[in-house]
């Protein structure tokens, strides 16, 4: 039993894939769906054309830098649930700025960017300072504030921010559009050679670049050494000379400037103008994601890539003509995130592993193995 | 004046019913030392499930009235379950519980929306249970309307406070369940097993939070909609930090929490429509997160071993 632990690995993994699948086809057969073909349209569908594939793509960009400003944040000891707030308050600020200015082009999307980046680095601070200075929860001050931030911006789209053509009307409110010199362009509009279905915008590559910094920021500098250090072992880190709670709302701003700048983008890739519901969800998603990844920025890379594709395989859901609405994505996040959650720890336990050892050596009628 | 704080007390009352209830279960799972943040997600199930029954039997008067409690008692058991549910990844595996709830959370709204979908679709309502008008009382000025012709599931509401109060404080499983929650290390040396108690904290919390959603979509709207529960799942987890997990403290938490609310519906409706209403949505969270900053000061009040996962193999 020299690979056992490879096995025992493996093994877990193996029966949480499982486990998930498991739930997930019974839901759908309560549902009444063809498990199979909602399987199919979930997972294979998405690559069927270009077209399909850039959607795919435009999702993943928000997660991605979400999903890496989670990271930040957990490596530094804080769960941050306040992405949503601090998306929606990033690119409040880039609109507004966006709006206000008259720039070239290459100097106005550097600039809204940083806005972007400005707006959710400091809506981020904010609940950060409360947990240093106060010890109040972040897991509580963050759902908090992503409730403020949505109320001031639905007040912002209301009145301030409010497009003239429907003012009055009974249609949604939103903003005026944005100049088109301020859109991220599209893939093919950059390489003209490009196939016409390749349609998703550049932010990936902002998104990619981000994952990149962060990951080198992260482990390969001192500050980055110590913020971890700090989420690591509190204790030890402040015993070893570290002011734990500076660079816990440091981590805090950094996750927050992340999902500022992931709303920014998703507005100057995708909606071009500040609408009600345009964050997606992506704050909590992020979550997903980020733990999917297994908490490192290059990690969430590919874990964004599987849940844009779910999230995009579910909504084509009802295209497809599969009775299952698109709440589905939730309940698949969902139930990831806890079986993960579960199986880590059965990973990280010795004393399960030596059991289950054990057993098997017993099972195959063995001695036992070191 | 005195119309308007009447106008104002009656809406606030029923309001601070569905948090009150979610979040007395919420303290029991936190005096046992569980952090649950998917209350939402367990809310959204019981509005679903106690929606479900009475849409699906129907039935009038007497028959109704059996229907609708049946909705009631099975959104209970549907909470529980999840609970348990979650129980199995927090106590048996003991995974860090903030991202567990925020798994349970999405779980459970994606799944009741999911089902709504499926099983009733569109926007259609329940008769579900009115308010009862208690002869005399009810008749009283002011206070008659206020206090007296309420629904009942109000009144089970409030009177699950001292209930709850007694069941953790005066009976033997209480004590249990809250040293579980402060030193569960001492309460496994005594005999108690932490695992088994923190299970039936968690199935009394989570049934209490079902129950609150079924009080949503039966007595309160009559209807269930995606956003129905929206985000009182996790007021009520932040009220229970601010009663400082007492179930008296909880019980003027959620009256403040939904007085505010009710300001902003009682404005409306006189019609102050110049001054944006978005600001008054915002009030109750900005009042939360400025007495938690108060809280956050205190120690020594709550479970000390909140959020920790016990195992009796390990050395901590």
């Amino acid at each position: 039993m020299k690979h056992f632990k490879l096995v025992y690995t493996a093994g877990v993994i193996l029966l949480s894939v499982l486990l998930t699948l498991g739930i997930a086809s019974l839901i759908l057969a309560v549902l009444g769906a063809d498990v199979l073909k909602t399987f199919w349209v979930i997972f294979c569908y998405p690559f069927t054309t270009l077209k399909n594939l850039s959607g795919v793509i435009n999702i993943m960009t928000p997660l991605t830098i979400v999903g890496v400003g989670i990271c930040v944040a957990y490596r530094s000891g804080i769960v941050n649930i306040g992405g949503e707030g601090q998306m929606i308050m990033g690119l409040l600020l880039a609109i507004v700025f966006a709006l206000n200015t008259e720039l070239p082009r290459a100097l106005a999307l550097p600039a809204i960017l940083f806005f972007g980046v400005l707006g959710g680095a400091c809506w981020g601070a904010l609940p950060g300072l409360l947990k240093a200075r106060f010890g109040v929860s972040e897991l509580l001050s963050t759902v908090m504030f992503n409730y403020i931030a949505a109320q001031f911006y639905s007040y912002c789209l209301r009145v301030p921010l409010l497009d003239p053509a429907v003012a009055g009307g009974s249609g949604d409110p939103q903003t005026v559009k944005l100049s088109t010199s301020e859109w991220l362009s599209r893939i093919n509009e950059v390489f003209p050679s490009l196939d016409k279905g390749m349609r998703f915008h550049t932010g990936i590559f902002i998104a990619l670049l981000i994952a990149l910094l962060v990951y080198l920021f992260m482990w390969k500098t001192p500050v980055g050494f110590k913020m971890r250090a700090a989420g690591a072992s509190d204790r030890a880190a402040r015993y070893g000379g570290i002011s734990v709670s500076r660079y816990m709302v440091l981590a805090m701003m950094i996750s927050g400037a992340c999902c500022g700048l992931a709303g920014t983008v998703e507005i100057l890739g995708v909606h071009h103008r500040g609408l009600g519901n345009c964050t997606g969800g992506y704050g909590f998603s992020g979550i997903v994601v980020a733990l999917f990844g297994g908490l490192h920025p290059l990690g969430v890379i590919p874990a964004a890539f599987f849940f844009a594709l779910i999230s995009y395989g579910c909504s084509a859901l009802q295209i497809n003509k599969i009775p299952v609405p698109s709440n589905m994505i939730d309940v698949l996040q969902g139930l990831v995130i806890l079986v993960i959650v579960a199986a880590k720890l059965v990973l990280a336990n010795p004393y399960l592993m030596d059991r289950a050892q054990r057993r098997l050596c017993a099972l195959l009628g063995r001695k036992e193995a070191a | 004046m005195l119309d308007f704080i009447v106008l104002f007390l009656t809406v606030g009352i029923p309001l601070s019913s569905a948090l009150l209830l979610a979040s007395l279960g919420e303290t029991v799972n936190q005096r046992s030392g569980v952090f649950n943040l998917g209350c939402e997600g367990v809310m959204s199930m019981g509005a679903f499930v106690g929606m479900l029954i009475p849409f699906m039997v129907g039935g009038a008067g007497k028959v109704a009235w059996v229907v609708n409690l049946a909705g009631l008692l099975a959104a209970a058991l549907v909470g529980a379950l999840l609970g348990l549910l979650f129980g199995v990844v927090v106590i048996k595996f003991g995974a860090p519980q903030g991202i567990a709830g925020i798994g349970l959370q999405l779980f459970g709204t994606g799944l009741a929306g999911s089902l709504y979908r499926h099983f009733i679709g569109g926007a259609q309502g329940v008769a579900g249970i009115d308010a009862i008008r208690i002869p005399i009382l009810s008749d009283l000025p002011m206070v008659g309307k206020m206090l007296f012709s309420c629904n009942p599931m109000v009144y089970f509401a409030f009177l699950m406070v001292p209930a709850v109060h007694y069941l953790l404080f005066k009976t033997p499983w209480g004590l249990r369940v809250r040293a579980c929650g402060t030193m569960p290390r001492a309460a496994d040396s005594m005999g108690i097993d932490v695992s088994r108690t923190r299970y039936q904290a968690l199935a009394f919390g989570s049934a209490m939070a079902g129950l609150a959603g079924a009080y949503l979509s039966v007595c309160y709207a009559k209807i269930f909609t995606d956003t129905l529960v929206g985000g009182r799942g996790f007021i009520a987890v932040a009220l229970v930090y601010f009663g400082r997990w007492s179930p008296l403290g909880v019980m003027g938490g959620a009256l403040l929490f939904s007085l505010a609310q009710a300001l902003q519906l009682a404005v409306q409706a006189y019609g102050f429509t110049t001054f944006p209403y978005e600001f008054l949505v915002m009030l109750p969270y900005v009042l939360v997160i400025v007495v938690l900053i108060f809280v956050g000061k205190s120690k020594h009040v709550g479970p000390a071993m909140l959020g920790k996962p016990f195992n009796r193999e390990m050395r901590t």
